[in-house]
């Protein structure tokens, strides 16, 4: 893992300056900041409303923001047009629509970005969609349809979709909401195998479980803001023996997931 | 005597081929995005372009296309820019379509008569100016959703990623309106406007009785399509029956016919695999323990222990601390590490 890397030239693979977004006219992110390096991987934490997901909808340009900058790989997201080198997993209850559809034909979604208008599925395509398929366990299911599978095997086959696009930044929102702890892992080691090719890796979510050990930098959102940004271990040496300081009120973000935040963090949840 | 024995019949079956091919192709997207019955709100929009026909004199065939294009294109935008919901921008249109036509009718010197045969269709007085009209409309409707198919498949499955994906997401729901809106009204001479929307979704919705993959589907509508088009042409020479509502109760049998056949079909395949693949005994998953086993392959964990979860980082089990170390909720008791195993607290 590339952490600890600074002073790069290359330009950040994500980077937020100074960003505020509104919906519905209430702001939901408030002028935050936050750049993700190439091969780096960070974590968004926060509980419900936080702003998390809102911050990398609009530094993806799914939404608007109403101040500030948001930029993929040096490029501002209005004039970025290199999408193959997002993956992007969105937070969706389901991967089904009103059509049947194979897992297969879902997967293969994700090779749009590198595929050029009216020619059909070239061969890397394929192989691009098996291997995406094979990470992440549902191979053997390839050829089912979406509806049939159970909902942590559809959030499988969307996270299958961002892998098959081959991406030099993935950007996942919440890609383990009931997904059983044995597919956690095997995400954790798909994420890993990435990361260590120096595909940056932004992970939104409001539980860690297996994959709080790849984690690089862990950025925490309360209120739109962020309220910590920092490596894992800056925070356990900062905070292992300070509970009553912690940045993340158990009764906002939910006691039970004491261990949000990586290594050496323990939060006294119930007292 | 032989059906094909008329010209108006040679004409009519060709124009059934043209719609029971186009109306499906692109009424597979509609019933994917879930806005099924686009095709019924867009036909009733058609309907002031037939009568705009009809007053300034102009062919009612081509006036109707264009107020269709132009309707379907603010229905779509509506949606988009989110100031109405999909179904309500639709019920807008649905109910201004028609009154505006009844009203234009009226204005130019027609009754309601006048707009009997475009609202039921008269496929036999199908003319040849007309029909090289549909084909060339048929024609685009084909080659836009079979050619740009991925991507039309991407914008109506999940429209954010497809953004993500660089699809411009806009232009393509856009695109697929204004195609619903071209079929709509090369319909309006074979099942006419009321019923066009029928020979949209009800193959579509024979199809996906029987199949599990959108290509399949696409392929499997346009082909019933086609046979109920074709049959009820025929069946309506014979029967001497309107042939507009002939077509649309033969796609409805196919409905009928496949949803039996479907549920046999699925049962079957159950049988072959009774079980899903990830069914395993959750107890044993996680015996590689918690933050060690992160990032180990998960054929690694069938180490079985006492107590088989390993209770750690993010293991989702409540940490408490306990004095000098943590214990672990674990279903209404804590568990606290001793050596290998856990001791209840």
């Amino acid at each position: 893992m590339l952490s600890g890397m600074s002073d790069q030239p290359a330009p950040a693979a994500l980077r937020a300056h100074d960003l505020t977004v509104a919906l519905g006219g209430r702001p939901v992110v408030r002028r935050v900041d936050l750049d993700v390096r190439p091969g780096e991987f960070v974590t968004v934490l926060g509980g419900n409303g936080s702003g998390k997901s809102t911050l990398v909808r609009a530094a993806t340009g799914l939404v608007p923001h109403l101040s500030g900058g948001a930029w993929l790989f040096g490029v501002p997201v209005a004039a970025f047009r290199d999408w193959h080198r997002l993956g992007y997993v969105p937070q969706r209850p389901s991967a089904a629509s009103g059509v049947p559809a194979t897992v297969r034909e879902v997967v293969a979604a994700g090779r749009l970005s590198r595929r050029r208008l009216l020619r059909p599925l070239a061969r890397g395509d394929r192989a691009a969609v098996d291997h995406a398929l094979s990470a992440v366990d549902l191979a053997d299911r390839a050829g089912d349809s979406v509806a049939e599978l159970s909902g942590g095997q559809q959030q499988r086959a969307l996270i299958a979709r961002a892998l098959a696009t081959e991406p030099d930044l993935l950007v996942l929102d919440e890609p383990t909401a009931g997904v059983d702890l044995a597919h956690q892992r095997l995400l954790a080691e798909v994420l890993a195998a990435h990361s260590a090719r120096g595909v940056a890796i932004v992970l939104v979510a409001h539980e860690l479980g297996p994959l709080a050990r790849l984690v690089d930098r862990v950025v925490v959102m309360r209120d739109g803001r962020v309220i910590f940004d920092g490596t894992p271990d800056a925070e356990a040496a900062a905070f292992s023996h300070s509970h009553d300081h912690h940045p993340v009120d158990p009764h906002v973000t939910g006691g039970a997931r004491a261990d949000v935040l990586g290594p050496g963090w323990q939060v006294g949840g119930a007292r | 005597m032989s059906l094909l024995a008329y010209d108006f019949m040679q004409r009519a079956l060709v124009a059934a081929v043209l719609t029971g091919l186009a109306a499906p192709a692109i009424g597979t997207y509609l019933v994917q995005k879930r806005l099924a019955l686009l095709g019924d709100g867009i036909g009733h929009i058609a309907l002031t372009g037939v009568a705009l026909g009809l007053l300034t004199g102009r062919a009612p065939l081509l006036t109707a296309v264009l107020v269709a294009v132009a309707g379907a294109t603010l229905i779509e935008l509506l949606r988009l820019r989110g100031r109405a919901s999909g179904d309500v921008a639709l019920a807008l249109f649905f109910y201004g379509g028609i009154a505006a036509g009844v009203l234009l009718t009226g204005l130019a010197g027609g009754s309601a008569a006048t707009l009997t045969s475009y609202l039921f269709g008269a496929l036999t007085t199908v003319s040849n100016a007309d029909l090289v009209l549909v084909a060339v409309l048929a024609g685009l409707v084909l080659a836009v959703s079979l050619g740009l198919a991925p991507q039309l498949f991407a914008v109506c499955q999940d429209e954010e990623h497809a953004r993500v994906a660089g699809l411009r997401v806009g232009a393509y729901s856009v695109l697929i309106s204004v195609l619903a809106a071209v079929t709509v009204t090369l319909a309006m001479r074979t099942v006419g406007l009321l019923l066009v929307s029928a020979l949209m979704v009800v193959p579509v919705a024979a199809a996906q009785q029987l199949t599990r993959a959108f290509r399949a589907t696409l392929a499997l509508a346009m082909s019933l399509g086609v046979v109920a088009a074709v049959s009820g042409v025929w069946a309506s020479f014979y029967a001497d029956t309107a042939p507009g509502p002939t077509i649309v109760l033969l796609a409805l049998a196919g409905f009928v016919l496949a949803s039996p056949a479907g549920g046999w079909l699925r049962r079957s395949r159950r049988v072959h695999t009774p079980f899903e693949e990830d069914d395993a005994p959750t107890g044993v998953v996680g015996a590689a323990g918690g933050v060690a086993g992160a990032g180990i392959a998960v054929g690694a964990h069938d180490r079985a222990e006492h107590h088989p979860h390993r209770h750690g980082e993010g293991c989702g089990h409540l940490a408490v601390e306990h004095g000098d170390h943590v214990d672990y909720v674990h279903d209404g008791h804590r568990h606290v590490p001793h050596d290998d195993h856990y001791d209840e607290h």
